[in-house]
């Protein structure tokens, strides 16, 4: 394989073992402030024990997100430097101010709000845990503005092939920006309501005497039934925006390639790129032009408006994006069905209790918010393509020029450490659940990242 | 050069230049103590290893992130310098990255995995540091020899890889001394001790070799007057490196006088060798090759970064602060919470 699409998959793996962690740690930090509240409102410790076990698991995700994110800003370098050279006067900025105002703050407050409880007064952890949100949340911000930009790129001239600011509010709220921005922050917290739901659901199947798993199940499961609905409804008004800035994602997205008026919604298909026709398709008839034009009369554009003289498309490849959304759509889905069913199962028994069936289909869900995360990045980036900023330069000028076997090498260690860590993450977070709810200190014998207890007073 | 402090396009690159080297300076000293503690963690027993890594538990992850600042300065200011810088440098970076994580991960997994499973995130822990410290020295040596991969080069950058672990694990020895106390406060002396020799042999090793192999250089250091107006810079270094010597004779102190003063000095030491390459460079950043004023961002896209390091530096500086003091005084045990 060539170095074009080996650094592709080597940063989309980055990326994608990336966006794992910070997609947990956004609305993590708030759900944890909700439990600090909570019981500073209240004063029952069962929030405070979902506290300290759910900052366990903010602590580790947020030692992966730190890591994994390192490699990303390298990256850029190492195999992306056309990327800075032509758009580094835009996106130099976006991430500066992402390190400025949203690293440093986060990665300072975590310290006092992971190991300061003893050693600071109670407002200033309960600050703590504040600033260490909107640092996760501040950082969301600027890298969606960036992401965002290259989507629907605004506010700039091209001065002999490179990018100069000329307007910054029209960068940073550039079209696509708020639109995605809120699709991003809800995953997040579908992400959080159902890891929170799944390990509490199963810590209840260990322990059904569990207090602490009760109270974080309800907030779990009623975070995602609020959530979900509004989620759908941002996803169609983030498309409905995509239709009208990058219409050829779209097509793909729909497996659509002829513009026409009422187009199916279509359920199931083999898009083939070759015959440029669907094989297989089972589609709902009107549905597509309904959803993207609210008409069932409503023209849709179709892929085959976007192919040059000579035959070569300039859409994104059909099939991953096609399938990508299909995965993202069907594992919301999923979310809606489950999430609904147990909120009215316990609004009816008026208590926080849950047959054991819909516990492990929660277990089962603990990391669906990965799934549709990542299936949602891979419809948005991927639907981009050929592009790398839309319209001013492709992928393929950005790349370096690095020999293959060395991005392949480097590859394959990337995807061993991933697949490893993700593992790892993953056995210890169940593990971590059972240990709690076994009524065992999943406080370690020994000092975490976090766990330095240190004298008040000097040794002097 | 003509040099105008009113037009942006000359001193907005300076000032980069500098916020970059500051970064890079705060990051080699403050992850420096980080990264030598996990290199000298297997020298010390079960408990200490766990009360090593507890004295840098609460800080790790905000000295990491001026490694962030800094690719991040280089990144957004010098955009061509960071390509042909990264895309030279590709293997050691990814060796880095590689150690960077694991050595990350391993802080949180060696406490929250199940307990068989902790020795072999204490391996990471060590060779993750490790890896992140030889790596990063390696990078050094290449950068210093004009990013060309030749027998001569690489040797060099394999010299001051191995100046590079040794300056991480006195440096780390330093930090330990401040936070240790007993037994582990007196090995964490002789580490230093050790380390100090390995500094020193190191900087005289990369000062003799870098003018030697490069003329350009050694005309900076070794003409008249500049061999004169910058003798202050290695006869600091020397008083320094003396006081070093005898104040690790004389510790650890029976009431613990003096325990900072290793890590200061040692910090000195680290940025008077900073200054000395910062010298030996300017103004080029990729060496050579681009100057800092070829190598420059827009000035407008650079006004805008300056405008939130002028209002952000400040309260980033203090939040550290705070942090430092919230965490004052010796490591202990150990609760999570």
């Amino acid at each position: 394989m060539e170095t074009l699409i080996l650094s592709r998959i080597q940063f989309g793996a980055n990326i994608s073992f990336h966006i794992l962690f910070p997609t947990i740690t956004i609305a993590l930090g708030w759900v944890l402030l909700f439990f600090k509240l909570r019981f500073n409102a209240t004063g029952d410790e069962r929030w405070m024990d979902g506290y300290r076990f759910f900052v366990k698991v903010f602590a580790l995700t947020f030692a992966l997100g730190v890591v994994s994110g390192i490699t990303m800003s390298f990256q850029f370098g190492t195999n992306w430097p056309g990327f800075m050279e032509t758009v580094g006067n835009i996106a130099g900025p976006l991430l500066a101010y992402e390190v400025l105002t949203a690293f440093f703050l986060e990665a300072v407050f975590l310290g006092i709000m992971l190991f300061g409880f003893r050693r600071v007064p109670g407002w200033l952890h309960t600050l703590a845990t504040f600033l260490v949100a909107f640092g996760t949340t501040m950082s969301a911000f600027w890298i969606l503005v960036l992401n965002s930009w290259m989507h629907t790129p605004a506010g700039f001239e091209l001065i002999d092939g490179v990018a100069h600011a000329t307007d910054w509010v029209a960068i940073i709220f550039n079209p696509s920006m708020p639109y995605r921005l809120a699709h991003m922050l809800l995953a997040s917290g579908l992400t959080v309501a159902f890891l929170i739901a799944g390990l509490s659901a199963f810590r209840f199947l260990v322990n059904d005497q569990d207090g602490s798993a009760r109270l974080t199940l309800k907030t779990g499961v009623v975070m995602g039934a609020l959530l979900i609905p509004v989620q759908i409804l941002a996803g169609d008004l983030h498309g409905l925006n995509t239709l009208e800035h990058q219409p050829a994602k779209v097509a793909a997205m729909e497996g659509n390639w002829e513009t026409d008026t009422r187009v199916p919604l279509i359920l199931f298909a083999l898009p083939d790129e070759d015959t440029r026709e669907n094989r297989l398709e089972i589609g709902i008839p009107g549905l597509a032009s309904l959803i993207l034009k609210h008409d069932v009369d409503g023209e849709v554009p179709g892929l085959n408006e976007f192919v040059a003289e000579d035959g070569t498309p300039l859409h994104p490849p059909v099939s991953p994006v096609f399938w990508s959304f299909r995965v993202m759509v069907g594992t919301g889905l999923a979310m809606l069905v489950l999430s609904w069913t147990a909120a009215f199962f316990m609004w009816r028994s008026g208590r926080a209790r849950l047959n054991p069936w819909l516990l492990r289909g929660f277990v089962a869900m603990t990391f669906s918010g990965w799934i549709a995360t990542l299936a949602g990045w891979y419809t948005t980036e991927i639907g981009r393509q050929p592009w790398l900023v839309n319209g001013v330069m492709t992928t393929a000028e950005a790349v370096a020029d690095v020999s293959a076997p060395m991005v392949l090498t480097t590859l394959l260690v990337y995807l061993a450490i991933y697949v490893g860590l993700t593992l790892a993450y993953v056995s210890v977070l169940f593990y971590l659940a059972r240990k709690a709810a076994k009524g065992e200190s999943t406080d370690p014998l020994t000092p975490s990242s976090g766990a330095a207890e240190v004298q008040l007073v000097p040794a002097e | 050069m003509d040099f105008s402090f009113t037009d942006p396009s000359q001193w907005l690159p300076v000032v980069f230049a500098g916020l970059m080297g500051l970064s890079i300076l705060i990051y080699v000293i403050l992850d420096g103590f980080d990264l030598g503690i996990g290199m000298l963690a297997p020298l010390g027993t079960d408990a200490q290893r766990d009360r090593m890594i507890a004295s840098i538990g609460p800080f790790w992850d905000a000295n990491e992130t001026w490694l962030v600042m800094a690719t991040g300065l280089l990144l957004v200011a010098f955009p061509a310098a960071h390509g042909a810088i990264l895309t030279a440098l590709y293997l050691p970076v990814a060796i880095m990255l590689v150690g960077l994580i694991l050595r990350g991960v391993a802080f949180e997994f060696r406490v929250k995995a199940p307990a068989p499973n902790k020795p072999l995130w204490n391996v990471a822990f060590f060779m993750g540091s490790l890896m992140t410290a030889l790596s990063q020295g390696f990078m050094l040596g290449l950068y210093i020899m004009g990013l060309e991969w030749t027998a001569i080069t690489v040797s060099f950058a394999a010299l001051t890889a191995l100046c590079t672990v040794a300056g991480y694990a006195f440096i780390g020895a330093c930090w330990l001394i401040i936070k240790a106390e007993g037994a582990l406060q007196e090995k964490a002396v002789l580490w230093a001790r050790t380390g100090l020799a390995g500094v020193l042999i190191g900087f005289l090793a990369i000062s003799a070799a870098s003018p030697l192999v490069s003329p350009r250089i050694f005309e900076k250091w070794f003409s008249i007057p500049e061999i004169i107006l910058l003798a202050p810079l290695p006869i600091t270094a020397l008083v320094i490196a003396l006081v070093l010597a005898w104040a690790l004779r004389h510790l650890p102190d029976p009431v613990d006088r003096f325990r900072h003063v290793p890590f200061v000095g040692g910090s000195a030491l680290f940025g008077l060798a900073f200054l000395g390459l910062a010298y030996s460079f300017y103004p080029y950043v990729v060496p050579e090759k681009l100057t800092i004023y070829e190598a420059a961002s827009a000035p407008e896209s650079l006004m805008i970064i300056l405008l939130g390091v002028v209002v952000v530096m400040p309260m980033i500086a203090a939040y550290t602060a705070l942090a430092y003091v919230v965490f004052r005084g010796k490591a202990r045990a150990l609760t999570y919470y």
